[in-house]
């Protein structure tokens, strides 16, 4: 190969190489905020901020979902698996939205350790089949696979 | 083999090769869309969750796939641009950018619109829809910066440069739903452990990535052709070639 070009390459690849350990560092210095949102067990631990507009993520445990007879106040607890954290939540939810799945919502922490949600988003796992497959696999109604 | 390396950097060969590839790529493209357009959106049941919605992935994955996978294909032309000041890397680097930024944008907006029934939303700002959003950043970057320069040979250097930069995008938006918590789900297909996909569901959607792969391929080498015939305008086999017709 010729010097030049050999040069060129060796530029080219420092370019490379640097711009990526820049940005590296920058997503090191930042692992915190490029997350959505806190798992309960973070906020258990006392990571996520108490009175703040945060998110909070999990999957709605089985069972835990209350409505309230005459508004459209909703109380459920969701859960990593570790520890769960109750959420109350006025307005319309998700289609998606079912005991079992996941979910991510923003709004802020209580001081009694409650979570009052604002807005309520479903999150869809990576699984896709058909109802017929599901029923055999009597996942219609809930999934135990990711949050 | 360097032979054939050498004849692509000659226009007039290259023009005419890239016609020859193009006469059977661009029906196997049409024929490709068609079938997985047709298998995708009639012939796939319901997902047994997200009903009819989730068939925007029809479009949304390949879409999103190809878009990635182009940008490798603009960076190491722009790399070999930088390296050997080949034009004809120069050009498929040009080619290249508005393909992969309107792939991007098929894959942010049709996103969007899957978004909002399912999640709730059309836009969040999590690590997978923000590090698309660069990509797409990026390559309107590269355009605009070679356009910025009236000389071509510092305005490829410069846009090179910006692309090479970028690959460092690539990698994060392909972990980034790994590494960070994330409201877009987890791949369903990945490398080593299969699809999360019902089989019945997964083929179309492979048979439009191979559509989206070849649609790429006839688009870029359009492009290219086209923009071979405005630089050498005043070369003989420009010329020859307006004559045969």
């Amino acid at each position: 190969m010729h010097p030049i070009r050999r040069q060129r390459l060796g530029v080219v690849l420092f370019v490379v190489l640097f711009s990526s350990l820049a940005v590296g560092l920058v997503m090191y210095a930042m692992r915190g905020n490029i997350n959505l949102f806190y798992p309960p067990s973070e906020v258990e631990a006392g990571i996520a901020p108490i009175g703040k507009p945060i998110r909070v993520g999990g999957m709605v445990e089985e069972e835990s979902f209350r409505r309230n007879i005459d508004s459209l106040l909703v109380r459920f607890v969701i859960t990593d698996f570790q520890s769960s954290l109750e959420v109350l939540y006025e307005g319309i939810l998700p289609d998606l939205f079912g005991e079992g799945q996941g979910v991510v919502a923003l709004g802020v922490l209580d001081s009694n350790g409650r979570f009052i949600a604002s807005e309520v988003l479903a999150k869809h796992d990576e699984n896709y089949m058909p109802p017929e497959v599901a029923d055999s696999l009597k996942l219609s109604d809930k999934t135990s696979i990711g949050y | 083999m360097w032979t054939f390396f050498h004849k692509l950097g000659s226009p007039p060969w290259f023009y005419s090769i890239a016609g020859r590839i193009l006469q059977w790529l661009l029906p196997l493209t049409l024929l490709l869309l068609a079938t997985g357009c047709i298998w995708g959106l009639l012939f796939t049941a319901p997902d047994f969750r997200q009903g009819n919605s989730y068939r925007i992935m029809y479009v949304h994955v390949p879409a999103a796939v190809v878009a990635l996978a182009g940008y490798y294909v603009m960076a190491i032309a722009g790399a070999i641009c930088l390296i050997w000041k080949m034009k004809m890397a120069e050009i498929a680097m040009r080619a290249t950018a508005p393909v992969g930024a309107f792939l991007t944008l098929t894959a942010l907006v049709t996103g969007a619109i899957w978004g909002k029934p399912t999640w709730g939303t059309w836009w969040v700002w999590d690590a997978r829809t923000t590090s698309m959003l660069i990509l797409f950043f990026l390559y309107i970057g590269v355009i605009a910066l070679y356009e910025a320069y009236e000389d071509k040979s510092i305005a490829s250097r410069a846009a090179g440069i910006l692309g090479l930069v970028g690959t460092v995008n690539i990698p994060i938006i392909y972990k980034s739903v790994d590494w960070w918590y994330s409201l877009h789900q987890p791949a369903s297909i990945t490398f080593t452990g299969g699809s999360a996909i019902e089989s019945s569901m997964l083929y179309p959607l492979l048979l439009m990535i191979t559509a989206f792969y070849s649609l790429f391929a006839s688009c870029v080498l359009c492009n290219m052709r086209v923009s071979l015939i405005k630089r050498e305008w005043r070369a003989s086999w420009v010329r020859a070639l307006v004559k045969e017709d």
